[in-house]
């Protein structure tokens, strides 16, 4: 983990390129937040989500990366893309998209922002791992996983699943039960509709 | 790194040119499964050079962008579409030692490449600025939804029973008796790539009887032309990734690898273009049940075979 510490003054193709990509990441996630018009902020978060992916990628967790494209982008965007114009989905700007709270937000967001800083700085200093390719492929992934990190990765498909079925319960209206004295209507009514429900 | 350029050109000439051929094999054989004869006076042959004819057609016609449309989304669209798919080619074998760039997670690129050109379909939809165009968008992003997941799940059953996730390795490794192991997961695959593609019958979200053409609607000249020729690249990249998971790639007796290849393909897409004139469309909730009803659990079940062969032997 800890070796000799190159110049920063000669960086190399790689550490360009994970700056450019970094750069982008923040810009377009940026623009996903001060964007006016709805549809353009989930495009942008394909943008941000790529520039992660391509982040990844330069630091050779090639597995990670095409899991962040299979599931952010081709998954969960398309699912908010789908939320977004089946609710509504006007073309050009829309006046009522500013919280009143953005100031408060922002403030929460830089802290945030730089305890992490803060806290990644601190732990690794001038730390230096060279970069080889393997770690990040396929077979040691999964090596490890069920190997070293079988524990919680059963622990976490069971909360999963506690919550895919928690979700399936709290959607469906037809399961006898909950609350015995309300009449069928009410019940109905006094779940929350599917599409909050859905978590990942 | 002058091999490395050559196979890219070579990919780029195979994504221009096999769509096109497919394309008029669809003509044809649609014409004479119909007791018609399709295209018969472009270029004199049996009307070989209609789509040459329609290209430039396509060329010369006005690029129009609705006034109410969202300009820049609009125009990126077709490109957000087509894209996908030639990137995709360049990690399919086509003959032993013959493939552009050999990735070790090759199936998994594959899988989140093809996932990103729906966004182009969606896109468009929105862009469009016409309630036709969004409800063919919405309908493209239910489809890709609930179809993701078998398709995930039939690719992941062959990767296991390679023991890799590279097409190459996936090919080295196939034996003739995958074919009745893998049956179930390779229809589960090439159906559930089909409803990806929005071909007939799972064409929902191009409905022109009544949604006219979905998010196409609005496009015209170079752009439509785009969306048309990212459906056939998506039916030759299908037919590939088919061919390399559950049919043995360059496996074959007598013939070069690459020919088996070929011939494989044009086989798949030649199914491809006879679904489309068999059946008819398949209504949202009949395609949401094959899915979530058929599709998923006979994946699961391929899965748990798979799994059991493969410790038995």
């Amino acid at each position: 983990m800890t070796e000799a510490v190159p110049s920063y003054l000669s960086p190399t193709g790689q550490e360009i390129v994970f700056l450019l990509l970094g750069a982008v990441a923040v810009g377009s996630a940026l623009l996903v937040v001060t964007t006016r018009q709805l549809v353009h902020a989930a495009l942008w978060l394909v943008v941000c989500f790529g520039a992660l992916a391509g982040g990844y990628l330069v630091l050779t967790a090639e597995f990670v990366a095409w899991v962040q494209v299979l599931i952010y982008v081709g998954a969960v965007v398309v699912l908010m893309l789908f939320g977004i114009m089946l609710t509504r989905a006007p073309i050009g700007r829309s006046a009522d998209l500013d919280s009143g709270n953005r100031v408060v937000a922002a403030v929460v967001a830089v802290a945030t922002a730089a305890i992490l800083v803060t806290v990644v700085i601190d732990g690794f200093r001038t730390a230096y791992a060279p970069l080889t390719p393997g770690p990040g492929s396929a077979r040691e992934l999964g090596a490890s996983v069920f190997a070293t990190w079988v524990l919680p990765f059963e622990a976490l498909s069971v909360l999963l699943l506690a919550a895919l079925i928690g979700a399936i319960v709290l959607s469906r209206t037809d399961i006898p039960g909950g609350e015995p004295a309300d009449p069928p209507d009410d019940l109905s009514r006094s779940t929350p509709p599917p599409d909050q429900t859905g978590g990942h | 790194m002058l091999e490395v350029a050559l196979s890219f050109v070579v990919i780029l000439v195979v994504f221009l040119v096999l769509p096109l051929i497919i394309g008029q094999t669809e003509h044809k054989v649609m014409a004479h499964m119909q007791s018609r004869l399709g295209p018969m006076y472009a270029g004199r042959f049996h009307g070989w050079a209609q789509l040459i004819a329609d290209g430039v057609k396509f060329a010369q016609k006005e690029d129009i962008v609705p006034a109410a449309a969202d300009r820049r989304v609009f125009m990126i669209a077709p490109a957000v579409a087509l894209i996908p798919y030639l990137v995709v080619l360049i990690v399919i074998p086509i003959d032993r030692d013959r493939v552009a760039v050999d990735l070790d997670l090759g199936l998994f690129f594959v899988l989140a490449v093809m996932g990103i050109g729906v966004l182009g379909s969606i896109m468009a939809g929105w862009a469009s600025g016409n309630k036709y165009s969004v409800l063919g968008g919405m309908r493209s992003a239910a489809q890709l939804m609930s179809y993701e997941l078998p398709l995930v799940l039939a690719a992941s059953s062959v990767a296991m029973a390679a023991g890799t996730l590279s097409l190459p390795g996936i090919v080295e490794a196939w034996q003739w008796w995958w074919l009745p192991w893998q049956a179930i997961g390779a229809v589960v695959f090439f159906l559930a790539g089909l409803a990806e593609l929005r071909r007939p019958p799972f064409d929902m979200p191009i409905a022109e009887s009544e949604i006219i053409m979905g998010p196409m609607t609005e496009y015209t000249g170079m752009r439509f032309a785009l969306f048309m020729l990212s459906e056939y690249a998506g039916i030759v990249v299908l037919s590939f990734l088919t061919t390399v998971l559950f049919l043995g790639g360059w496996h074959g007796p007598f013939l070069p690898g690459w020919l088996w290849t070929l011939l494989k393909v044009f086989l798949l897409a030649f199914v491809v273009i006879w679904f489309r004139v068999t059946y008819p469309r398949l209504r949202e909730d009949q395609l949401q049940r094959l899915a979530w009803a058929v599709l998923v659990p006979l994946s699961l079940a391929q899965l748990a075979l798979t799994g059991v062969v493969k410790v038995l032997t």
